[in-house]
């Protein structure tokens, strides 16, 4: 595509980095913020510029968080006993939409895949096990929530064994569920009824 | 069930091409280069969803064109007997490979292997008997996967674990370090889906030499014994142990040096290798047989014959083996049958007598036509 502004195209080039957007659509998006008022446009990179330089990361469980600590982690409602293990914030945000679960939540950065160059150092794994380790007993069951994939079963198969002698029950939930990513789109009923009928995570025998 | 008929867009030498095919058998005769094999090669890929020649499905598009295009239509052999299949691959650059069954897509394209099964009998075929092992466990595992859906999967998960197994070898080359709970991880389901595809391959090769050694005295007209050895480091009771042990070695090389993705299959003949002590017909009348006892155990395990695709052979053939091969095609339960052949009369003369339903067809330059027999 040829542009008759450097300005023009410096944008569309920035637009077009996102994931799903093409040239073409970010010449649209482009052309619609100069046709509105000037102020939208400030306080949209504003707003961007404020997400990226204050967003944080809860040191507990790994979430989002505009706080040291995330406000689930903070929450007295919330069962400290339960600690349900996710891939990403995707799944959080999708579990907490069924509203059947109240525990706690822990978030690993990914997936355990050597060939991705990505093993268990590269994840949030080593602070789950000093989360269950470090407090005295409070928390009493592990809920794996990791992709139905050979990955996932190897994550599960990873932590479970890492747990092991922490004195903690490891269950999984229901399979059949596409995780990672697509956890967002799946059913709210569906997910909801499948962290309810959670089942023990039995080690794969030899 | 047999192939009725073949429409091909834009498929290695053929621009657009369209025919309706013998229910018996079908001869494509033409000159070198003239594209007889892609023919062969196009029907290959409706059944596997690859070809057997270039596993590069762009390199499988006519040069200068986007993509390629192999349509076939199935039919009951019988009357009536049920509704014909369509099986549609489609392939661009870029995007995923596309198998089409009646115009529904595959969730998994491994579903449709073994669906329309297919016997290909090449000329380089005795590379299986002379080449390393990784030819004959590919020759056994696709046989396999044609009859058991499971083995596929099984197969499947065993080598994306041994990758990733690999890779942890490769850090630990690189790092100096070792997760041991990842490795026993990884460990765990090799042991489990390695057990398994030990277990499938020992049956299997048990019910295939059953088959096998009858139709070697058969194609050869002896009475030479032949024997199939499965070659396993599972066959010790104590495998697991071994594969154990041997993660020093693993870790000095980077990758894992144990287990099923390191079998074997041995030809024997007489109790030696035919590999070294058989002669060059012996080695010929030996993978013609193997490929024949993969035609007769499909048959028995499906209950109808596999399409046999018989690609240039006769030039490496005496008469009498080309007699015992006409004899099988001539047989009332026989299948489907694609020949290619250089030399159009001996082909007309070897099939005239047949009292088939035949087809012959001129093949030059990506070009066909059917002909008089
Ligand atoms: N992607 C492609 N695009 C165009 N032409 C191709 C492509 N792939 C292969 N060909 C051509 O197809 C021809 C080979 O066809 P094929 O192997 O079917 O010949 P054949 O009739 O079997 O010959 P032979 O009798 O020597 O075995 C070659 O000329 C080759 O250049
Ligand atoms: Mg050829
Ligand atoms: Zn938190």
């Amino acid at each position: 595509m040829e542009f008759p502004s450097k300005l023009i195209e410096e944008a569309v080039e920035q637009f077009s980095q996102f994931p799903g957007i093409g040239k073409k659509t970010a010449l649209r998006l482009v052309l619609y913020l100069l046709k509105q008022e000037k102020e939208q446009t400030t306080s949209f990179t504003e707003a961007l510029n404020n997400l990226r330089q204050k967003i944080r990361y809860c040191v507990e469980c790994h979430n989002i968080s505009d706080t040291e600590v995330c406000s689930i982690c903070t929450s007295h409602r919330r069962d400290r006993s339960l600690i349900c293990v996710v891939e990403d914030i995707h799944d959080v945000l999708a579990i907490e939409n069924t509203s059947q679960y109240n525990g706690l939540y822990h978030v690993l950065g990914g997936i355990i895949s050597p060939m991705n160059g990505v093993g268990p150092d590269e994840l949030n794994i080593q602070t789950l096990v000093d989360r269950i380790a470090g407090k005295d007993g409070e928390v009493q069951e592990v809920i794996l929530a990791l992709s139905a994939t050979m990955e996932g079963d190897t994550t599960s198969f990873y932590i479970t064994r890492k747990v092991s002698d922490k004195g903690v029950k490891v269950s999984t939930i229901a399979r059949g569920i596409p995780f990672g990513g697509e956890l967002e789109y799946t059913d709210e009923i569906t997910l909801g009824r499948s962290i309810l009928t959670r089942v023990n995570y039995d080690l794969p025998a030899s | 069930m047999y192939l009725s008929n073949l429409h091909l867009e834009s498929f290695r030498n053929y621009q657009s091409l369209a025919i309706n095919c013998s229910r018996g058998i079908n001869c494509f005769v033409g000159k070198n280069g003239s594209g007889k094999t892609n023919l062969l090669d196009a029907i290959h890929y409706l059944s596997m969803t690859k070809g057997s020649l270039n596993s590069v499905d762009s390199q499988n598009i006519r040069k200068g064109d986007p993509l390629f295009f192999i349509k076939g239509e199935w039919k009951a052999a019988k009357k009536g007997a049920g509704k014909g299949e369509q099986v549609q691959v489609a392939f661009q650059p870029g995007q995923k490979k596309l198998i089409k069954v009646n115009q529904k897509e595959y969730e998994k394209l491994a579903d449709h292997i073994g669906r329309f099964p297919v016997v290909l009998i090449a000329p380089n075929d005795t590379d299986l008997i002379r080449e390393g092992s990784e030819g004959r466990r590919k020759f056994f595992d696709s046989i396999i996967s044609q009859l058991d859906a499971s083995y596929l999967e099984n197969l499947m998960v065993y080598h994306h674990y041994l990758k990733q197994r690999n890779s942890l070898m490769k850090q630990y080359g690189e790092t100096r370090r070792l997760d041991k709970t990842l490795l026993a991880v990884y460990d765990e389901h090799l042991m489990k889906s390695g057990q398994l595809i030990f277990d499938s391959r020992r049956g299997f090769t048990e019910k295939f030499e059953a088959l096998f050694s009858p139709r070697y005295q058969w194609l050869s007209g002896g009475a030479e014994q032949t024997k199939v050895v499965y070659v396993s480091e599972l066959s010790d009771a104590s495998w697991k142990e071994n594969f154990k042990k041997a993660i020093d070695k693993d870790m000095a090389l980077q990758r894992t040096t144990f287990g099923i993705h390191r079998d074997d299959f041995e030809f024997l003949l007489e109790e030696e290798p035919v590999k070294k002590f058989g002669s060059q017909g012996q080695q010929k009348s030996f993978v013609i047989a193997l490929k024949l006892a993969q035609f007769d155990i499909t048959s028995q395990v499906k209950g109808f014959a596999p399409i046999l695709l018989l690609d240039d052979i006769f030039d490496k053939l005496d008469d009498d083996r080309i007699k015992k091969l006409m004899e099988l095609v001539g047989e009332d339960d026989f299948g489907q049958l694609f020949v290619t052949d250089a030399r159009p009369e001996r082909t007309m003369t070897l099939f005239k007598g047949l009292k088939k339903d035949k087809k012959l067809f001129k093949v030059e330059e990506g070009k066909v036509e059917e002909i008089e027999f």
